[in-house]
């Protein structure tokens, strides 16, 4: 099993790459990877760098999107804003990650009333809202990208949970996994070792599917002034920045907009992706019939 | 009936656990909310009365009963800074976000039906491609931005419908108050409905290859036809399974997009209200609309039951 694990590795990829949409989604992910590391060394103006002689500049040279009410470069502003936007849905996964393995681990492995109680209570927590969440949490704190990390993290950490809970009870009845505990690992061992592998690729694509919602929630809360502050370059906030001058300016809306709406695409079409490569036992049309339907946040 | 119970007993559950949660989160956790509402500049003395003026130097326990028992007697309390009680002010926001979730459900419903229909009959081909492909970059929008796009082509190019606000008099002028609503239950129909555009593509996929719509078809029915007298009830089905979400996602589109079109709704004065801390009012607001959302899902619950006769038999 071991031996064969690195070529299953490569198997799995180039199948995504093998599928258009896992494709695109890698594609796009990678391209807003790399903006977001670029624009940490250099963007080609700083982004918030005002300069009223150039303000509303169409696009062209030197400003290549154009410029803000306050002569800032759009394109830096973008740049800029996806370092904002991966930071956030990093975090938020992280945070979805540890709370959906945690209830999954607990809901799926424990003694039978913890197990139904969690199962009942990731069923409740399930019908959260996010924003609801966000709203919880800023009504206390205040508005920040931490709001919004920890929002989508837990809402989307319950979605998480959900899932991976009913893969483990699958996984949990299968022969490894009994052949596991009979030659003696503990079940911590069991765990680590049989258990998350095999429920690693349902996760995965849980997970980038909750990125999705995270780079759309910062969005919808750093616009409803929630999430990001004014001062901090995001997709979310430019579009409220510019949303004021929609009237005169319609077309410098465009582009935070696509930015936001390319990345939810790419990131949902390689979870489509990711799913339809690494479960073997996913024929084309039930695929198609297991479509998912996102949370929606904003 | 025994399901019916059992799911009541989830939804009364919920509805506590939601409480609990909510009352914690904004009692417990910041350490003190009077000196939150009060601000940095108030001093000992005023944070001191406003915690009494709102009973939090009373023990928790007693301060959710009387949250809770106020509630069932339909006293949501009042609002910290205007003193108005919650449920009147509710009310009275609910004239425009009711109005305008149901039209947005309308329109949702309207176009991705028949769009979801076709793109699974068209599988394969050019057009159904494009629809496909339609829905899933549509469902990738961000409301705001899909809102912000549709006001340049509406109101701002077109110059058809206003861009922004309410008639100050309400519905006394219904005219004026459904012309200010299309564009932004638009925006959320049309968001809402290409997720559901995606569903009801997959849920006509899996109904063309069940054997009884092959067997309607065998039997001298063509394939279209067989598919809307026996596929499509299944398909109706499965949408109802997904109408909570979508009920929840109206939701929460409605508060993004009251704030982007200024309309006087719930979303909209909830925004207000947790940007301002009032929080007794925001504690019953949350209530509100989270026990609304768990409500939906309890009726969707019961409706596919009841009218589903497989999971009917099952019981």
């Amino acid at each position: 099993m071991s031996a064969t694990r690195p070529v299953a590795r490569l198997a799995w990829l180039s199948r995504l790459w093998a599928l258009g949409t896992g494709r695109f989604g890698l594609i796009v992910v990678a391209v807003v990877v790399a903006t977001a590391i670029v624009a940490v060394f250099w963007t080609p103006f700083p982004p918030q760098q005002v300069d009223i002689a150039a303000r509303w500049s169409s696009p062209g040279w030197p400003h290549l999107l154009g410029t803000d009410d306050t002569g800032r470069d759009i394109l830096s502003l973008l740049m800029a804003g996806a370092r904002t936007t991966l930071m956030v849905s990093i975090g938020a996964g992280a945070v979805a990650t540890l709370l959906g393995i945690a209830l999954a681990s607990l809901g799926a492995l424990t003694t039978r009333w913890v197990r139904e109680t969690v199962a009942v209570l990731i069923d409740i927590l399930v019908a959260f809202p996010v924003l609801i969440i966000a709203m919880m949490i800023t009504a206390v704190w205040g508005g920040s990208l931490g709001v919004v990390i920890w929002a989508v993290g837990i809402g989307f950490g319950v979605n998480i949970a959900r899932v991976t809970r009913a893969e483990l009870r699958r996984v949990l009845h299968s022969e490894f996994v009994l052949a596991g505990r009979a030659s003696g690992l503990s079940p911590a061992q069991n765990l680590w070792r049989h258990l998350l592998p095999n429920v690693a690729p349902v996760f995965i694509v849980q997970l980038s599917w909750a990125m999705a919602v995270a780079v759309l929630a910062e969005a919808g809360l750093s616009y409803l002034g929630f999430g990001a502050p004014v001062t901090e370059p995001s997709w979310g906030v430019l579009l409220e920045q510019l949303q004021r001058y929609v009237s005169v300016y319609p077309l410098t809306v465009v582009w935070p907009g696509l930015a936001i709406t390319v990345t939810v695409l790419g990131l949902n079409l390689l979870g489509d992706g990711l799913r339809e490569a690494t479960d073997p036992t996913l024929s084309r049309r039930t695929a198609a019939s297991r479509v998912h339907v996102p949370e929606v946040v904003s | 009936m025994r399901y019916a119970v059992t799911r009541m007993v989830l939804l009364l559950a919920g509805l506590l656990v939601a409480s609990v949660l909510i009352f914690l989160t904004l009692r417990v956790l910041p350490g003190d909310v009077a000196a939150v509402i009060g601000g940095t500049t108030s001093s000992p003395e005023q944070v001191a009365a406003i915690r009494e003026g709102l009973g939090l130097d009373r023990p928790l326990a007693a301060q959710y009963t009387d949250w809770i028992g106020g509630l069932l007697r339909g006293d949501l309390g009042t609002s910290l800074l205007t003193g108005a009680p919650v449920a009147d002010e509710l009310a009275s926001k609910a004239q425009v976000t009711v109005p305008l979730g149901v039209l947005s459900l309308l329109i949702a419903l309207a176009f991705s039906i028949p769009l979801g229909v076709a793109s699974a009959l068209r599988r394969g081909r050019a057009d159904g491609t494009a629809l496909s492909v339609a829905a899933q970059s549509l469902a990738a929008v961000p409301v705001v931005w899909a809102g912000l796009m549709l006001v340049v082509i509406f109101a701002v190019w077109l110059g058809w419908l206003p861009a922004q606000g309410f008639p100050r008099n309400g519905w006394s002028d219904p005219g004026a108050a459904i012309r200010s609503l299309i564009l932004p239950a638009l925006t959320i129909g049309v968001v809402e409905g290409a997720m559901l555009m995606r569903f009801v593509r997959s849920a006509t996929l899996q109904a063309i290859g069940q054997d009884y719509v092959r067997t309607a078809a065998a039997k001298g029915l063509t394939r279209t036809r067989a598919l809307i007298r026996h596929g499509l009830p299944n398909v109706a089905l499965s949408i109802i399974t997904v109408l909570g979400l979508q009920v929840a996602g109206i939701v929460v589109g409605a508060v993004i997009i009251e704030q982007l079109f200024s309309l006087p709704g719930i979303g909209r004065m909830l925004v207000t209200d947790v940007g301002q801390r009032d929080l007794p009012k925001v504690q019953s607001e949350l209530l509100a609309l989270t026990g609304f959302v768990l409500v939906i899902g309890f009726v969707v619950d019961l409706v596919q039951r009841l009218i589903d006769p497989r999971q009917r038999e099952a019981a």
